[in-house]
């Protein structure tokens, strides 16, 4: 899990038509989210160990690439942000850029990114 | 291509009963769910929709719309009902009120909705009636 703030704000538009796309997710100072993060990982599993991919590796790679550059943070601050709106599909769409190829074992099959308990996001790279 | 769920509740009642059954198989196929005076759930509807994120707004979706269809097409007509007594596709002799019709029943009450707005379409309808047993529906039927 991660807690980072975000304000939705598309430079194209007016700010009117801002705040009728984004309505409270507008507001100038932003607000924040505890998003939950899930991967899901596929592969063969290990005749020796078990598993597909040990998880201790699995959390020092999302640890390292995930959470120490977005948790406690303001999405609109990270570069990934600075020409896209950090909605959650874009963000969700970033995460799996950022790990499909950093895994230590098994392939990334899909991001799911938990924004509120009423809304969620998945990506599977196509 | 961006997956969107929408998660809502709804707590309603309902039996398991086929008419065309003796009591005695109906208790015995159906168990405790046989009971005619119903019993209900808390379900969770879980409405998935696809499609690609706008290049300027960065939505797939207008979540609030979304909201508001499901609340117009589903909820308002399943929240606080029984589900045999009250709702249409549910009636004597027509759909068995499992959550497996409940998935189908939600995905025919929305998918006209969905299409119609364009942009994105329905691609998972999920309900659970437990934490523990949810049904799943991808419209393939």
């Amino acid at each position: 899990m991660l807690s980072a703030s975000h304000r939705l704000h598309a430079d194209g538009l007016t700010p009117e038509a801002n705040r009728a796309v984004y309505g409270k997710c507008n507001n100038p100072h932003g607000h924040g989210h505890n998003y939950t993060v899930e991967l899901l990982v596929g592969g063969p599993v290990d005749a020796e160990t078990g598993m597909v991919t040990n998880l201790a590796d699995l959390d020092r790679v999302v640890r390292e690439r995930v959470i120490e550059r977005f948790d406690r943070r303001n999405l609109n601050d990270d570069e990934l942000f600075a020409d896209a709106v950090p909605t959650t599909e874009n963000f969700c769409r970033a995460l799996f850029t950022l790990l499909e190829h950093a895994l230590p074992a098994g392939k990334l099959e899909q991001v799911r990114v938990e924004e509120t308990e009423n809304n969620f996001f998945e990506y599977r790279g196509d | 291509m961006i997956l969107l769920t929408r998660r809502a509740t709804f707590s309603a009642s309902h039996y398991y009963w086929n008419e065309a059954w003796t009591p005695e198989k109906n208790r015995e196929v159906f168990g405790r769910c046989a009971n005619r005076n119903g019993h209900g759930h808390n379900y969770t509807l879980e409405v998935t929709v696809a499609g690609e994120p706008d290049p300027a707004t960065g939505f797939v979706v207008d979540l609030k719309w979304l909201k508001d269809v499901i609340e117009r097409e589903v909820l308002s007509h399943y929240d606080h009902r029984h589900l045999n007594l009250e709702v249409e596709e549910f009636a004597a002799g027509k759909l068995m009120p499992t959550t497996e019709n409940i998935a189908i029943a939600a995905w025919r009450r929305l998918e006209p909705a969905v299409r119609a707005a364009g942009g994105v379409r329905l691609n998972r309808i999920r309900v659970h009636e437990t934490p523990e047993i949810f049904a799943e529906y991808r419209g393939e039927a």
